[in-house]
């Protein structure tokens, strides 16, 4: 019996001084650090979500310093984990996003492309710093996985690169529909339904959440540890505030945050 | 200005976000790997993530192992997170046994696969401090604080006011004893009840 909580996540895509709008991994410039602190009051948000995630989807990566500073900023307001990534092709990478504020790395195409590294990365920060993320969608009527931005499928399947990856040194399973990216429409069933009832590590739902229910759906099922959204508009204001609520209220084991408490603490240590 | 913590940087910690709690509390957060500094700092942090082996040889090569003996001996106050608390330990079983610190006699392996948990242990588990004193001051009954570790130290022979937390079997959580204690959580990613907990050490 575990009393670990389950998650609420949320994701920001970052994109040359940007947050972005992905639909079915299509990308739409949406604002920058103060329209999310505008449209989010991102300090209130962070005290409904359990976790961070910050994407960095530039095709050509030449932000990154100013992808660090933002991963700083954020961190100013933001007291749960943040696990950053995009792009991560060295030690030397996943460092610097260690130490701008990031707690553990995200890391998608190197699965594929260099496991080896996966294992050095695992071997200097442990494989719980690190987490898998998986894009998936429907081609030809089964489940097919793609890397570099969604822009590149690969020769496997998804339940074989599923095991293939849950065999890696690697701390959480962080699952994309591609399909419903965006779209609003729920998380996608029949990908979850094509997970297996044991999987080795926590699993991130991500891809398609639009309203409280959706997350409440991913959130009851037995495999998922956490539900996660990107959509910059589904959730804008304090939905995540009255999403958390929801969740509580239907009895999901969640951590019920006390803001008061953080905010008393502020400057408090003379 | 606020009160000046070290936190030793051995090139292995999420150290921005221990530095940003810090500075949310008000205190001037000063990073150093300079075993000088961490030796006459009043409060030491010593953060960590990775492997407990590469963690120890770093501290060594720099003479930050011994730095940190002669803090403790003076009467300075350490606080070890996650790994760092690890390193507290007489040894750990990760990359091959290795001892550690040996500040507190326990010591760590992985976690109980057989009992059917997930490893890594991630995300917001509950706490049960031993006493609501010290450390453990002002936090809500059976706190939450954010883990994600694979490997966790043994509860046994600590005399001393601890946390347990339960993950498959009980391990120890967070120890508080005469200037050195522990977290194997996140204090730091923890929303307000890590940021008292950090405010209870950095406040002796």
């Amino acid at each position: 019996m575990s009393l670990v909580r389950k998650r609420l996540i949320f994701a920001l895509l970052f994109d040359n001084g940007k947050f972005m709008l992905s639909r079915n991994f299509r990308l739409q410039q949406v604002g920058n650090l103060e329209w999310l602190e505008k449209n989010y009051n991102f300090r209130e948000t962070a005290l409904a979500i359990d976790e961070l995630i910050v994407l960095n989807v530039e095709r050509n990566r030449t932000s990154n310093e100013q992808f660090c500073e933002h991963i700083k900023r954020l961190n100013d307001d933001c007291f749960v984990p943040i696990a950053a990534g995009g792009g991560v092709r060295s030690v030397a990478d996943a460092h610097t996003l260690l130490r701008s504020g990031a707690d553990k790395v995200v890391i998608n195409s190197i699965l594929y492309e260099n496991s080896s590294l996966v294992a050095e990365l695992a071997a200097e920060f442990g494989k719980q710093c690190l987490v898998a993320s998986i894009d998936t969608k429907r081609v030809g009527g089964s489940f097919r996985v793609f890397i570099d931005n969604g822009t590149q499928m690969i020769d496997q399947k998804l339940p074989e690169w599923l095991r293939h990856v849950t065999e890696l040194p690697i701390g959480e399973i962080y699952l994309n529909s591609m399909d419903r990216d965006g779209t609003g429409q729920g998380y996608d069933e029949e990908m979850l339904e094509s997970m297996p009832m044991t999987i080795g590590v926590p699993l991130i739902l991500v891809g398609g959440a639009g309203k409280p229910e959706h997350f409440e759906f991913g959130l009851c099922d037995p495999r998922v540890d956490a539900v996660c959204t990107a959509h910059l508009f589904n959730f804008v204001g304090n939905s995540l505030q009255i999403s958390r609520e929801h969740l509580l209220k239907t009895g999901i084991p969640l951590v019920r945050w006390d803001g008061s408490q953080l905010k008393s603490l502020a400057g408090s240590v003379l | 200005m606020g009160k000046t913590v070290v936190v030793i940087d051995y090139g292995m910690g999420n150290l921005f976000s221990v530095t940003s709690a810090l500075r949310y509390l008000g205190c001037k957060p000063l990073v150093s790997d300079d075993p000088r500094i961490v030796e006459g700092a009043p409060h030491v942090v010593l953060p960590g993530v990775g492997s407990f082996r590469l963690a120890m040889e770093r501290l060594r090569s720099k003479g930050l192992d011994v730095a940190i003996h002669e803090a403790v001996r003076a009467g300075h106050y350490l606080l070890g997170i996650c790994l760092g608390m690890q390193l507290l330990g007489a040894s750990s079983t990760e990359d091959g046994k290795t001892p550690g610190l040996s500040l507190i006699p326990n010591t760590v392996q992985l976690f109980d696969d057989s009992t059917g948990v997930k490893i890594p242990h991630v995300g917001f588990n509950e706490i049960s401090p031993t006493t609501p004193t010290g450390l453990f001051e002002g936090l809500p009954t059976a706190p939450h604080f954010y883990f994600v570790h694979s490997y966790r130290m043994s509860v046994e022979s600590l005399d001393c006011p601890l946390a347990t937390c339960g993950y498959g079997e009980p391990f120890l959580a967070a120890f508080d004893k005469g200037n050195v204690c522990g977290a194997q959580f996140h204090p730091e990613k923890s929303q307000g009840n890590g940021l008292q907990l950090l405010k209870n050490f950095l406040q002796r």
